[in-house]
């Protein structure tokens, strides 16, 4: 059998089950062995992911798939995965003794996220699914003693689990309709003429709204900004990067392979979406003082941009999915890293506690203001590309109107963005002391800026990465 | 010297210069200015360089480099420069290097002044000798944050707060730049669709027929984004006030090439790929210019503070630009942008002068001074020789360009040109009370104790004071320059006549 296909996802299941292990074994001191273990455990599994980048099987009767789609989004989860850890350094002293168990978590949800990547199965998607979104519910939680961490866990588990529901109740109804969970049967099945049934309309809108839950995608975005600020910093950086990319994953297998666009138009419906939630999101995100809590809106609206991709359908609009999502792993996280640096250092996330970083920790703030500019999508950083496909391709798909919404909106957000740049640069500074970054974080810090410039400015190998990846729709 | 990647090198000089004082040392800021004055340096020389070399016998876009850079749309990392960017490039640098002596008395924060500063002065070159759309559009926006920051930084709160005055300026640039990003996506994907694959190179882009209601929706598109940044009425509302807020670099490299890049943007990437949306819509940019020549000057002769002065000025002489390029043809073309480089020379050596006086005497106040001729004689020179220049006086470079730009225009737009024309006499009237009132008349003694400009501080006047008289003695040496650009330009798109909707 071709153990050698599912070596990642073997490999990232025993990585969990060691860490968790090790943490109950190991005294005390031992430890500190988990962090590194971790880290090196995903990078190797990162190592097997190139290696294998371009191997392709069906396995199961089409129930698992391994392309290059499902790799490039394994590769995305692995990086978005091992930034976080990098930058978490300092942060996971709070843990205090249950600091293997969150690495483990954290590894579960990743596990998660790419069983989703690789699903040909309505019902293996809902089981990568169910594994990513527990593991968080758990993670959001983790700070005992802070009631805005518990209170987003609890948030967190009664909207997922509602809208598991949902999406359960969608895929049912699929079911119902054509017989099969397997995406191409599905596909086949509906394809044939005269199969435009209400209950196939009804199913695919509950499917955009479970996977809209899952992706915070307005109206379904409620959720996000509590559950972000309340949820560690670290934790909300791997939920806003890497699950949310998982989603789209996920949207992105469905949508392409198992629903025909002729069926019912789709495409307009998420067109609207991502409308809706690139002007909510920044709209929402302009009076924020509270950086967890502005990023967390920020990022609903960029989830709105990604979703233009997938509603174009097109050449572009696909490959600008992919790449967009890739350079939100270095924007973003790079962002959430600083702000996990601050929030150590001066335990607080409010604008205040940046002002006068430009001053004492430069770097923390040259980082900070090129990642929140990318993601502002200001050339020639990385956001800037990322936003050319999507909206080429939007325009390309007559979306010309949505195109002049995402742009505009999207250099509103400068707004936002700089006013966390004005603290820093101009803030009065209430301390002296010079920061301490341990030497991981200043990687993960490093890793993040020069991802962002190097793939604003030489998009080319990224794109041809994600032409790849997108090959086997046309 | 067809080697050598000359472009490059002018353009990433800068940017060198830039990572190299992140590296340096915070306390060294003799060494951060003085790597700072020799990038620019080096760029001004290979521009001139560019300037010298140029075959203008054979005319075309010269030095040109190009490799592929993004397959899938196209886009070739390509320079090139014309008879149009040559002298735009040279403005660049020339105030480039100026500014950077203007700021010489800055001792706080050298570090990130610096960096930022030549970060934005690589970001104008690109767009200058960019031809590839891609590419000029990443240069294009390069521009903005660092300007941000500066402001905020080292930005002067008098009658608006710095933190307000930058945050106008950058939204409005902004929001300017999302439509024209707009336009520049609609009109990338249409080119795809008439050629069948991927382009970006703008002479390609050119040698396409569009549909014209096409071209009227991606020229109106362009020349709202480009207008914007050439403060075009009604979208000028950032420019003073962001020129009072800014440091004395950047309004100088802000009123002195930065809003050019809008009228270059409007000839290169409007007028040369969309000709017959430039057509449509050049009558509505003849009256907004009118709007600009008359409205902003009228507004300057209430103004009290020297900065705001200048601002609406450059708002009103903007004004001259944009009805030079709506004439679309040869003359007026060619009006334009002498006189976008005419008045690019002219605002910088004005805000240099302001710069150095508000450093000294910290106020900017028409009102609080007199006599300053008394005490500043080289001072007081650079302030007339911005002056007449900046009313036009023959002799000037100024003149050569507002008098081919009414020669031009006159052709197509008689009675606007002559309003136009009244802008002098609104010019002449703020300028030489403001003048008179500042440096003429008794001397004032509480203003003794002010030093005159020395050492360093001569730079600036001495450069950008030289091409003024240099470039209205000599015109022709930029003069045949820009026709050689504007007239192939123009060879290209076959000939224009203007009409339109009106």
């Amino acid at each position: 059998m071709a153990y050698e296909l599912l070596a990642p996802e073997i490999l990232t299941a025993l990585l969990g089950l060691l860490l968790l292990a090790t943490g109950l074994m190991l005294p005390e001191q031992g430890k500190k062995l988990v962090g590194p273990l971790a880290i090196c455990g995903l990078a190797l599994i990162l190592g097997k992911v190139i290696i294998n980048f371009r191997l392709e099987a069906v396995l199961f009767d089409g129930v698992y798939q391994i392309d290059m789609l499902g790799n490039f989004f394994k590769l995305l989860f692995l990086s978005a995965a091992l930034l976080v850890f990098f930058m978490a350094g300092r942060y996971t002293e709070f843990f205090g003794k249950r600091k293997s168990e969150w690495f483990s978590f954290m590894i579960f949800a990743t596990l998660g996220m790419m069983v989703m990547a690789s699903c040909g199965d309505l019902l293996t998607l809902y089981i990568g699914l169910e594994l990513m979104t527990i593991s968080f519910y758990i993670l959001s939680a983790y700070l005992l003693n802070d009631g805005l961490s518990a209170e987003a866990g609890l948030k967190y588990l009664i909207m997922g689990a509602l809208s598991s529901a949902v999406l359960l109740f969608g895929i049912s109804l699929i079911y119902a309709a054509t017989g099969s969970t397997v995406f191409n049967e599905t596909y086949q099945v509906l394809n044939a003429p005269g199969h435009a049934q209400a209950v196939v309309v009804a199913g695919i809108a509950l499917l955009i709204a479970g996977f809209g839950f899952k992706i915070a995608v307005v109206p379904f975005h409620m959720w996000a900004p509590d559950i972000y600020q309340g949820a560690p910093t670290p934790v909300t950086a791997h939920l806003a990067v890497a699950s949310k990319a998982a989603g789209f994953a996920a949207l992105l297998r469905v949508f392409m392979a198992a629903l025909p666009l002729g069926l019912f138009n789709w495409s307009l419906a998420l067109a609207v979406l991502a409308a809706l939630t690139i002007v909510i999101g920044n709209l929402i995100a302009l009076p924020q003082n509270n950086v967890k809590r502005l990023l967390a809106y920020s990022s609903i609206a960029q989830a709105g941009y990604i979703l233009v991709g997938l509603a174009a359908v097109n050449h572009y609009g696909l490959k600008g999915l992919l790449f967009y999502a890739m350079l939100y792993v270095f924007s973003n996280v790079g962002a959430f890293a600083v702000t996990t640096l601050v929030e150590v250092e001066s335990a607080s996330t409010d604008i205040k506690a940046f002002n006068g970083l430009g001053q004492r920790a430069p770097m923390l703030a040259a980082v900070m203001t090129v990642c929140l500019l990318s993601l502002a999508g200001i050339p020639p950083l990385a956001g800037f590309a990322g936003k050319f496909y999507l909206f080429s391709g939007a325009v390309q798909a007559g979306y010309l109107w949505l195109a002049f919404v995402g742009l505009l909106m999207s250099m509103i957000s400068v707004y936002y963005y700089l006013n966390i740049a004005k603290a820093m640069y101009i803030g009065a500074c209430e301390s002296d002391t010079p920061f301490i970054v341990p030497l991981s974080s200043r990687l993960a810090l490093w890793l993040c800026l020069l991802g962002t410039i190097i793939i604003g400015i030489y998009p080319a190998p990224l794109s041809q990465l994600a032409e790849m990846a997108i090959d086997m729709f046309f | 010297m067809g080697e050598y990647p000359i472009l490059t090198l002018t353009v990433f000089f800068p940017v060198l210069g830039a990572v190299l004082i992140m590296f340096l040392p915070r306390e060294q800021s003799k060494a951060i200015k003085s790597v700072a004055a020799l990038c620019t340096l080096v760029s001004l020389l290979l521009s001139v360089l560019v300037f010298g070399g140029y075959d203008r016998a054979l005319a075309g876009m010269q030095f040109v480099e190009s490799i592929p850079w993004v397959r899938d749309l196209g886009v070739r990392y390509a320079l090139g420069v014309d008879g149009i960017s040559i002298p735009l490039l040279l403005l660049t640098n020339l105030i480039g290097f100026s500014a950077v002596y203007a700021s010489w008395q800055i001792d706080d924060r050298v570090k990130e002044f610096f960096s930022l500063l030549l970060l934005l002065i690589s970001g104008v070159m690109g767009t200058f000798v960019a031809t590839d759309l891609f590419i000029f559009f990443l240069f294009y926006e390069v521009v903005v944050i660092p300007i941000y920051l500066l402001v905020i930084m080292f930005g002067s709160s008098k009658r608006v707060t710095k933190e307000y005055a930058g945050m106008k300026l950058t939204i409005y640039l902004l929001i300017g730049s999302a439509f024209l990003l707009v336009g520049l996506i609609a009109l990338f994907i249409q080119a795809r669709g008439i050629l069948g694959f991927p382009s970006m190179d703008i002479s390609t882009l050119a040698s396409l027929n569009y549909p014209v209601p096409f071209q009227l929706f991606a020229y109106s598109l362009m020349a709202f984004g480009f207008g914007t940044l050439l403060s075009m009425f009604p979208f000028h509302a950032w420019s003073p006030d962001g020129y009072a807020g800014a440091p004395t670099a950047v309004s100088m490299i802000h009123a002195g090439v930065l809003k050019k890049i809008g009228g270059y943007g409007l000839i290169r990437i409007g007028l040369f790929i969309l000709p017959a949306g430039a057509r449509y819509i050049a009558p509505i940019i003849a009256l907004l210019a009118i709007a600009n020549v008359v409205y902003a000057g009228m507004i300057c002769l209430s103004q009290k503070d020297l900065k705001y002065i200048v601002g609406y000025s450059s708002v009103s002489h903007m004004g001259y630009v944009l009805i030079g390029i709506a004439s679309l043809n040869l003359i007026s073309l060619n009006g334009a942008v002498m006189m976008m480089f005419a008045h690019g020379v002219m605002a910088a050596l004005f805000f240099a002068m302001i710069g150095n006086l508000y450093h000294k005497s910290h106020t900017r106040n028409v009102a609080d001074f007199g006599g300053l001729a008394h005490q500043m004689p080289r001072l007081a020179t650079g302030f007339m020789v911005a002056g007449l220049a900046s009313l036009g006086l023959p002799g000037t470079v100024n003149f050569i360009g507002e008098f081919t730009i009414f020669v031009g225009a006159f052709k197509n737009y008689q009675t606007l040109t002559i309003i136009a024309i009244s802008g002098i006499i609104i010019t002449a009237v703020y300028i030489l009370r403001t003048l008179g009132h500042v440096l003429f008349g008794p001397r004032r003694p509480e203003w003794d104790h002010l030093r005159d400009l020395e050492g360093v501080e001569l730079v600036p006047l001495l450069v950008l004071g030289g091409v003024i008289l240099l470039g209205g003695i000599l015109p022709f040496t930029i003069m045949d320059l820009i026709n050689s650009g504007v007239a192939q330009l123009l060879a290209q798109i076959g000939s224009v006549q203007t009409g339109g909707i009106f």
